[in-house]
């Protein structure tokens, strides 16, 4: 009897109690005191599909790669690149050459040095086809990486070579002011070669087998569940390191992780579901972090055929009559940042370019849309019967609900909505089948470059058929140029046309939302939502 | 009896293959594949894959190797778990969903047994009536509806248990309750059911006749009839529960193979859906199998032969 009624104190007290509070302020007394216990969970999405390094394709296992591995280069928390494994480097003066100096105390996570020889294995396994590397694209600016991924050189003919084991070499087929950043990314990792070669390149990722020359190295891997790291000892900066155990969790429900962030168990998440954004403000604003982006979220036209071939003035009386006010303030509601140009603000050496209406009033733009409406030959009589693709997911049918219904409004489009799974959408999509289709492009790395190339004509990600030999032309001066204040004007230029031409039709940039427990210190949140457990302390709380 | 049983295994081995094949080529009938993704393959590269994981290869073709990797056991590499096989993730899977899974079961059953038969001896009365309504409720109220608030009560506000796995006991409570609850619902209207018809019938009211306490005439003579029903149920449902509920392993972070189903069909992984679903055929056609041979043991008038 006893235990029943304090079960029903206890529910009685549920029914009122708000979330977990910590004791004490958070870092003792200094508010820098660190907690006994350096162990961190951390919220992942979804399962990573694979710990090597070149065949990882999605965020969850680039997250743990920059745990578990360091590249020549690294990313500090506000996503400034530092040094990694490389301490100094040099540029030739054409920038098609670059010369790298390896720290002298980088090693595995066996003892064994961290050598030139290493990462000229590894770049030479990431475009090897024989790795199935679905991201060694993005080595491509290196000399013949693409005629290697295509298989028509062997991998040694990679413009990568091992000078001795602490200096390294690597030619670029053309200069590219991005390419630093690349080497951030998993594909430029080395790998440690003998214990690769012993597995035959099978299962040398498995825990108790995986060498690595990160922070960390792998302890578990349990297969929707966790992957747990430890602390390497014998990473070169061991000693700033503070947290010792890393819990990457799998957490594809986005309820079910808000959950176990206010039961405690998660430090940090992956993401917050939408539809709790306005409880989470309300009731735990000091936990929710919001930042920028790099990612654009657009409806695409299908050019290839009517309606939107040969007719711009219909594109732009579409990308006009969008209110996206109401969109980012109301439906996604989360401070994404209407767009008006293609390219991200905050995208590094860039400078923005946006459709010359972007300083009009909503309604300048609905009058204008109007205008270029009836002067691509529709009118109320003979309204436009388009097809909105997009896949299915709650936040893109509210959008698609609400552009519809705008369309409507301002110029009697009939828009019928068409959700599709999101195989079968890629499917529509990537074979043309489609009329307007939402999309998003988060960028691959920080530069103008990477929203730049998905539209240029012969590009395998161009999915709205659009080709103008002026545009191709700018990116390809944009490609070959040195001088960074030019390259930025070529691709500005170039995003002048595309947003002239209106192939797609900008919406919003995207905002990453996290919830970050106040005793997590050292996190910062940069627009290519990266970071590090390295860089993270758990305070006293 | 050993004849029967043989004839049934037997009988089993068209069943699997119609279902292997119906299930290899309606996977292969969804429009996208396994390498389709936001950022489009370079064409060399796709190609690559494909004929790395042989899907190059005409349908027909891919549909015997696979045939004959079933026969040794082997379920081929997973498309999108790519450090891992089917069988590697089926056998790192299962035997978390069965512990989870007959647990459930298990409580499913002495609680749901107990219920029932105490609502059939109470039959129109308050306890019958509590009992039903409780069972009616766990019915109705859907898995991803009960899990959530479990966790909200217990986990958030009470901090009694965890909300997510760790592989601990209890790790297991909040998910084996929310996996047991609408079993205990459903055995014990069955049991209910059943009882009342039974007690009704002429066996037991000889039974009374003789003067036997209720409580040896329930235990020892009505229980065994009343129950054939809830095994019958028993035997498809205790397949479906080990092998994972997609719902409570999604919400409590469960590694069990339940999660395989449906992420394998929408990420396209063939062989992954393959390897769960011939999988869980087998383990059906087992749990109907050994239902039938439970069936010969409760009622004396099942014979087989």
């Amino acid at each position: 009897m006893k235990r029943v009624t304090a079960f029903c104190a206890a529910l009685l007290l549920a029914a009122c109690s708000t979330d977990y509070q910590a004791v004490g302020p958070i870092g003792g007394e200094s508010g820098t005191e660190l907690a006994e216990r350096q162990v961190i969970h951390i919220g992942n999405g979804a399962d990573p599909q694979t710990l090597d390094p070149h065949r990882a394709q999605g965020v969850p296992e680039s997250n743990i790669g920059r745990d578990l591995f360091e590249g020549l280069i690294a990313e500090a928390p506000n996503g400034d690149l530092i040094p990694g494994v490389a301490e100094s480097w040099e540029m030739s003066e054409d920038g098609k050459v670059y010369t790298f100096k390896l720290r002298e105390n980088a090693r595995w996570s066996n003892g064994d040095p961290v050598t030139a020889g290493d990462f000229e294995f590894g770049m030479r396994r990431s475009v090897d086809p024989a790795t199935l590397s679905v991201y060694s694209f993005i080595l491509s600016p290196i000399e013949n990486a693409d005629a290697i991924i295509a298989g028509e050189l062997p991998p040694d003919a990679l413009g990568v070579k091992a000078i001795d084991d602490r200096t390294l070499e690597i030619r670029l087929a053309n200069p590219t002011p991005y390419f630093l950043g690349l080497l951030t990314h998993s594909a430029s990792y080395a790998v440690h070669r003998a214990s690769v070669e012993a597995s035959g390149g099978e299962d040398y990722w498995r825990p108790g087998k995986l060498i690595s020359n990160g922070a960390y190295q792998l302890d578990e891997f349990v297969v929707q569940s966790h992957v747990k790291l430890v602390k390497n000892p014998h990473y070169w900066n061991a000693d700033a390191v503070t947290i010792d155990e890393v819990y990457w969790h799998v957490t594809e429900d986005i309820n079910a992780e808000l959950k176990r962030f206010r039961a405690g168990e998660l430090d940090m998440t992956y993401t917050i579901p939408k539809s709790q954004l306005s409880w989470i403000r309300q009731n735990m604003p000091d936990h929710l972090l919001i930042a920028p982006y790099l990612g654009s979220y657009y409806y695409g036209l299908n050019l290839t055929k009517p309606p939107f071939k040969d007719n711009k003035a219909l594109r732009r009386a579409l990308a006009l009559a969008i209110d996206r006010d109401i969109i980012t303030k109301q439906i996604t509601a989360a401070g994404e940042i209407p767009a008006y140009g293609w390219i991200p603000p905050q995208t590094a050496n860039y400078r923005g370019a946006q459709m010359p209406e972007a300083e009009w009033t909503q309604e300048e733009r609905e009058a204008e849309a109007k205008r270029l409406y009836a002067q691509a030959g529709y009118s109320a009589e003979n309204p436009l019967r388009v097809e909105l693709l997009y896949n299915t997911q709650d936040d893109h049918r509210r959008i698609a609900v609400a552009v519809a219904a705008m369309w409507r409004q301002v110029l009697g489009v009939e828009t019928s909505l068409v959700n599709q799974e999101w195989k079968v959408y890629l499917d529509t999509r990537n074979q043309f089948r489609t009329q307007v289709f939402r999309a998003g492009w988060i960028g691959d790395y920080n530069d103008a470059y990477t929203f730049a190339e998905i539209q240029h004509s012969k590009s395998e990600l161009n999915n709205t058929g659009w080709a103008n030999p002026e545009y191709d032309r700018l990116l390809a001066l944009a490609s070959a140029e040195t001088d960074l204040d030019k390259r930025a004007d070529y691709l500005q230029q170039a995003e002048r046309v595309l947003l002239e031409d209106m192939p797609l039709i900008p919406i919003y940039f995207y905002v990453t939302t996290r919830m970050v427990q106040p005793w997590v210190a050292g996190y910062e949140a940069n627009i290519m939502d990266h970071f590090r457990s390295q860089d993270l302390k758990i305070l006293k709380h | 009896m050993l004849r029967y049983s043989l004839r049934r295994l037997l009988a089993a081995i068209p069943t699997l293959l119609v279902l292997i094949a119906l299930a290899f080529f309606m996977m292969r009938l969804a429009p996208g594949g396994p390498f389709d993704q936001e950022r489009s393959l370079p064409v060399e590269v796709e190609a690559n894959l494909r004929a790395a994981y042989r899907l190059d290869e005409p349908l027909y073709l891919q549909f015997a190797r696979y045939l004959g990797g079933v026969l040794r056991g082997d379920f081929g590499p997973s498309f999108h778990y790519r450090d891992f096989t089917v069988t590697e993730l089926i056998a790192t899977g299962f035997p978390v969903s069965f512990k989870l899974g007959a647990t459930a079961i298990l409580l499913a059953l002495v609680v749901g047994v107990t219920a029932g038969s105490i609502a059939a001896l109470r039959q129109n009365r308050v306890t019958d009536h509590a009992v039903m309504t409780v069972s009616m409720t766990g019915i109705s109220i859907p898995n991803f509806v009960m899990a959530p608030i479990l966790i909200l009560v217990f986990a958030i506000y009470l901090r009694w248990l965890p909300a997510g796995w760790g592989g601990s006991l209890r790790n297991m409570v909040l998910p084996v309750i929310a996996l047991a609850l609408p079993q205990i619902a459903y055995i014990s209207r069955l049991t209910r059911g059943s009882m009342i018809e039974v007690l009704r019938s002429n066996f037991i009211r000889t039974a009374k006749a003789q003067g036997l306490s209720t409580r040896t005439i329930v235990l020892k003579h009505a229980l065994k009839p009343a129950l054939l029903p809830v095994v019958s149920y028993l035997g498809p449902a205790t397949a479906a529960v080990i092998t994972g509920s997609v719902v409570i392993e999604q919400i409590f972070g469960v590694p069990g193979i339940g999660r395989f189903f449906v992420q394998g069909a929408l990420n396209r992984d063939y062989t992954l859906v393959m390897g769960v679903v011939v999988f869980y055929g087998a383990l059906i056609i087992a749990f109907n199998f050994l239902v039938d041979l439970a069936y010969a043991w409760l009622d004396p008038k099942v014979k087989y032969s």
